[in-house]
């Protein structure tokens, strides 16, 4: 330690300290600042001063402290034991630091990201005499039951396996040996590092074609998302942007999700804290943390770690990703990884751009969606990972003009657009389905495994955004000369629009069965709900009394056809022999009327 | 401890902020005394240091102070606040000084004000109802210990009321536990602040009651520290004494102002409006301070009040308040226009929290789904109510025009509740029922079947029998 460079603190402000005697340090560098070691980053430097963002809130620093430089940029730690754990910002695991030092957060704790302790059983994949190089797959750990923990060969490393044995060990224990070309030995432990703010290296990337199922019917019927896409999700408060985030955390068919709380609210860390053991996959029936990560820096943490946190996700996400997995993050919110960047920028006495936001804004979003992706991964064997991202934004009384709002519409495919009117008439998700768009929809029939149901869902889809369209314009003509104005056909068009939206749209998320809709569930329930509009047609054309058609009681199984559970799916398309015998029943009545 | 160090080298003086130099071992956030020519004493805090030039904030204000007779006193501490079982039944000023005319308090500990981020792994989810006997909030928007629920409301709105109301209702819920209310007054009226602790005497509440109190002619800078005196207050009782801590923070919009004077004078890069770009971690750490922890009895609960300027739910306060805390309370002036009291606007309002609060074993099984189809409900009876403003009820269908007709029940009955009236959560839930009774099954969607059989057939029989 004595070698390192020690420098002193001229000035505090806020999150910001200004050290002089630093002549040398390089640009993000992590630094400890003061007598009790905050832990802080090097963000600008003019001759032998450098400006410093600190992780922790300084009160008590004043100048002639010392400041050390650790000479590393700020890293994460990758290897087992990151599945089921929750970090801060900066990747110290809550878990262990309440244990440390109670429920309250101190000050300049160290505490590394993964468990020294712990042992791993390491079986290899590979035999001694192998050659190996970067991204080679080289042994396995069982971390959960639903994650095998990939060992790859680190970066920069390649040559000869000389040694590897099955075992236990710690994540800093040699696990094999590794004997380069020239003949210099690197011993191969679980456990690498990687700076967060550079993106890890990975092969070829390829087109995201795959569709991320979340099971939430207005998003995969409508606004797909797929494997290595990037979505955003902006709306005023109360619109249920989280619970967006969180329902995608919990049902996307990803092998890992990385959840990153980036300035919320801690009670909401909490519940997902106590849900997700609770809940279980509905593919493996496993419970949903032995797939999951999370990092929660809630908004009363220091603002710094709150900018470093969505990295610190990004790069867990994309070392899993480098395993050949599908990861997901979901980043909730942005904005406020934005405001910390402003707040920083502000201390600094950067210029601003628009909103006082840095000019540099839009450069740090673009750059950090493009992070994700469908890729070839490195070495062998040979294998494809992706890394969707999914970013809620917060704007400013929800105005899509926002800056961060703007500069994210720019880089990402699919927008959902959550709308207040929606929310408080409690139809959630309150996604518009008017305003929000997807550019993976051409994917969506490819998760059909029948051909003929890809094509059918997709012609559906394309009529039920038809209609959805018509009614706001049918909705115009009602409000200036009232519904009995319009023509049967018309009528008919906004009932099944309601339909659409209520029974097929509205979704529960808290409800046990409608939290999750399987895509041929889906499938099913838009085909009810379209059927009784074919009906409707044919009874009009018939002579069918609208009144009539829209009393039928067959619409009151069609509005519960969410709660029948996905074993007894038959019921639903039992509903649309209902229809048509109901419907029949009513062909030709107005006329004897 | 240091020795206090002295200095008489003032150098700037600006709005709220004074600049000394030449001192050495100042620290970021600590305090200091300042004493004036004329002996009188004011109290600031460090915002900034560099090299041996330390800006200060002074709290008072610096109308008075001049460059060559003042003298600073680096107390090289934080704020702190004196805490003991003492301070409950007393009222202390903007600053934490006693100013009633009780005992002096001899302090167990002090704590800085600022308080320590809870570590999210440390917090217990909240998930006990309280009820408030008040419908809009125990049928629609319930609350439960450790949240944080903010009214928004504006000039002229009867906010005071249903604070009061909520203060002295909630507080009575939970025999045998202890419960605490902690009041901060920042820039309100003499009369404001007097009418709530008028109120909590009448209840025999006061003694269970801390006050904080920085009324609008009492120094502006001051209310920066108000809250954090008060939730400082709360901390203590609740987690270290274990009681059930409601804070009444009133009004936040005054708070706002305060730190956008002081943003100003320091001639920071404003955020929308002129406020500092820091106001959402600001606010955050106020309001985060609520909760529950694990393993702990206690609790703190959250009611901030803001007046929205000009009714703008987009200005800045009540926008950036409504990203931190779990839903909010609107009170719109167009219901109080139509006499509705408490005006609560029943739409936008929101508590994220009630979903784990409700339910068997804590209200009861038909809650969720009953508030869902009461607000589909309401929510289109408005649009209703709306439409036959602009074309007359005579163009509404027979459906829709029942649809405006529970809306006009619900405003006169369910949102309607005079301010002593305090309903069970089971008169509220039957209530909810005794509207939805106009209804058919296929119309209550969003109601579990066998539920509307359970608790509509008594309603639906009386109505039958009625007509």
């Amino acid at each position: 330690m004595s070698e390192k460079r020690v420098g002193r603190v001229v000035k505090v402000a806020g999150p910001v300290v200004v050290a002089e005697g630093m002549a040398g340090a390089r640009m993000y560098d992590v630094v400890r600042v003061g007598e009790i070691n905050l832990i802080g980053e090097i963000v600008e430097l003019a001759g032998d001063t450098a400006s410093i963002q600190v992780y922790e809130e300084t009160t008590g620093i004043g100048p002639g402290e010392p400041v050390l430089d650790t000479e590393a940029p700020l890293s994460v730690e990758l290897g087992p034991g990151l599945i089921e754990s929750i970090y801060d910002g900066i990747q110290r695991p809550l878990d262990a630091l309440v244990a440390k030092e109670g429920e309250f957060m101190s000050r300049g704790s160290d505490v590394p990201g993964l468990n020294r302790e712990k042992k791993w059983h390491f079986k290899p994949t590979v035999s001694e005499g192998a050659k190996v190089s970067t991204g080679d797959i080289i042994g396995e750990v069982d971390e959960t039951s639903l994650m095998v923990h990939k060992i790859m060969i680190p970066p920069k490393v390649s040559g000869t396996i000389k040694s590897i044995a099955e075992g236990d060990y710690t994540v800093t224990e040699t696990v094999a040996v590794c004997v380069a070309d020239d003949g210099t030995e690197h011993a191969v432990q679980m456990m690498q590092r990687w700076p967060v703010r550079e993106p890890r290296v990975s092969g070829r990337r390829l087109a995201p074609e795959k569709i991320l199922v979340s099971g939430q019917r207005v998003i995969d019927t409508f606004f797909p998302i797929s494997k290595g896409g990037t979505a955003c999700v902006p709306g005023p408060f109360g619109t249920g942007k989280t619970v967006v985030q969180h329902q995608l955390a919990k049902w996307v068919d990803a092998d890992v999700v990385v959840y990153v709380g980036c300035g919320e609210r801690g009670n909401e860390m909490t519940d997902v804290l106590t849900e997700f053991p609770e809940l279980k996959d509905p593919r493996s029936g496993e419970p949903l943390m032995r797939r999951s990560v999370l990092i929660a820096n809630t908004s009363n943490m220091p603002v710094a770690a709150r900018e470093a946190s969505v990295y610190t996700g990004m790069t867990l996400a994309e070392y899993f990703r480098d395993m050949g997995y599908t990861v997901a993050l979901m980043a909730d919110s942005t904005s406020r990884w934005a405001e910390a960047m402003r707040e920083i920028s502000t201390r600094l006495e950067e210029m601003p751009a628009e909103e006082g936001y840095p000019a540099y804004l839009s450069a740090r979003i673009a750059a950090f969606y493009e992070r994700a992706g469908r890729v070839q991964c490195l070495g062998s064997p040979e294998r494809e990972g992706g890394l969707s991202v999914i970013g809620a934004v917060s704007p400013p009384g929800g105005d899509l003009s926002d800056s961060v709002v703007q500069a994210t519409l720019s880089v990402v495919k699919v927008f959902w657009s959550l709308r207040g009117e929606l929310a408080y008439q409690r139809h959630f998700p309150a996604i518009d389905w008017l305003t929000s768009y997807s550019f993976y929809k051409q994917y969506l029939k490819g998760c059909f495994e029948d051909k003929e149901q890809g094509l059918g869902m997709e012609k559906m889809t394309a009529e039920a955004m038809a209609l959805l369209e018509q009614e706001s314009e049918l909705i115009e003509i009602v409000r200036l000369v009232g519904s009995d104005a319009l023509s049967p056909r018309d009528q008919l068009a906004l009932e099944t629009s309601r339909s659409i939206r209520e029974d097929y749209l509205h979704q529960n998320a808290f409800h046990k069965v409608d939290t999750y809709t399987s895509m041929e569930k889906q499938f099913e329930m838009l085909k009810t709900v379209l059927h009784f509009h074919h009906q409707g047609l044919e009874a009009i054309e018939a002579g069918a009394e609208t009144a009539d058609i829209f009393k039928l009681p067959v619409r009151e199984e069609i509005a519960r056809a969410k709660y029948i559970p996905q074993e007894e799916m038959d019921k639903i398309c039992k509903i649309r022999e209902t229809i048509e015998e109901q419907m029949k029943a009513l062909h030709g009545t107005a006329a004897s009327k | 401890m240091l020795p206090v160090k002295e200095y008489q080298t003032v150098s700037n003086i600006q709005g709220p902020l004074m600049m000394v130099e030449m001192v050495d071992e100042a620290k970021y956030g600590h305090i200091v005394d300042i004493e004036l020519g004329d002996g009188s004493i004011r109290h600031g805090q460090i915002l900034q240091v560099e090299n041996d030039k330390v800006l200060v904030q002074v709290f008072e204000g610096t109308s008075g102070i001049d460059v060559k007779n003042s003298t600073v006193r680096f107390l090289a501490r934080p704020l702190e606040l004196g805490v003991s079982p003492d301070i409950l039944g007393r009222v202390f000023s903007g600053l934490g000084v006693a100013k009633d005319d009780g005992p002096e308090i001899i302090p167990e500990k002090r704590i800085d004000i600022n308080g320590k981020p809870i570590n999210p792994y440390g917090r217990d989810y909240p998930n006990e109802f309280i009820q408030t006997g008040i419908s809009t909030i125990d049928g629609l928007n319930p609350l439960v210990r450790g949240q944080k629920l903010p009214i928004f409301s504006g000039s002229g709105l009867p906010h005071d009321d249903l604070t009061a109301q909520l203060a002295r209702q909630a507080s009575v819920l939970g025999e045998g536990e202890d419960f605490a209310v902690v009041f901060a007054a920042m820039g309100i009226t003499f009369e404001a602040a007097q009418f709530f602790i008028d109120d909590l005497q009448n209840t025999g509440a006061i003694e269970r009651a801390v006050m904080f109190v920085n009324l609008a002619n009492d120094p502006a800078i001051e209310r920066i520290a108000t809250p954090r005196f008060a939730l400082t207050a709360a901390e203590y009782l609740a987690f270290d004494r274990g009681m059930h801590v409601l804070v009444i923070l009133n009004d936040m919009t005054n708070y706002c102002e305060a730190l956008r004077e002081i943003s100003a004078a320091r001639k920071e890069v404003p955020g929308r409006r002129g406020y500092p770009g820091y106001l959402y971690t600001d606010l955050a750490t106020l309001y985060e301070r609520a909760g529950r922890i694990k393993d702990n009895k206690g609790s703190i609960t959250m009611v901030p009040v803001l007046t929205m300027p000009e009714d703008d739910k987009t200005h800045p306060v009540p926008d950036l308040t409504g990203y931190i805390t779990e839903g909010q309370i609107i009170l719109s002036r167009s219901l109080a226009r139509q006499g509705v009291s408490p005006p609560t606007d029943v739409l936008p309002s929101l508590s994220r929290l009630k979903d784990k609060g409700i339910g068997e074993g804590k209200t009861r099984e038909d809650h969720a789904d009953l508030y869902n189809q009461l607000y589909a409900a309401y929510a289109r009876g408005k649009e209703m109510q709306e439409l036959a403003t602009i074309m007359g009820e005579a163009a509404l269908s027979d459906e829709d025009r029942k649809y405006m007709e529970f809306a006009n029940k619900f405003e006169a009955r369910y949102i309607s509740q005079d301010y002593y009236d305090n309903r069970t959560v089971f008169q509220t839930l039957d209530l909810g029922w005794e509207l939805l009774s106009m209804f058919d099954n296929v119309d209550l969607k969003r109601i579990d079947l066998e539920l509307i059989e359970k608790y509509m057939t008594p309603f639906r029989e009386k109505q039958s029998k009625e007509s």
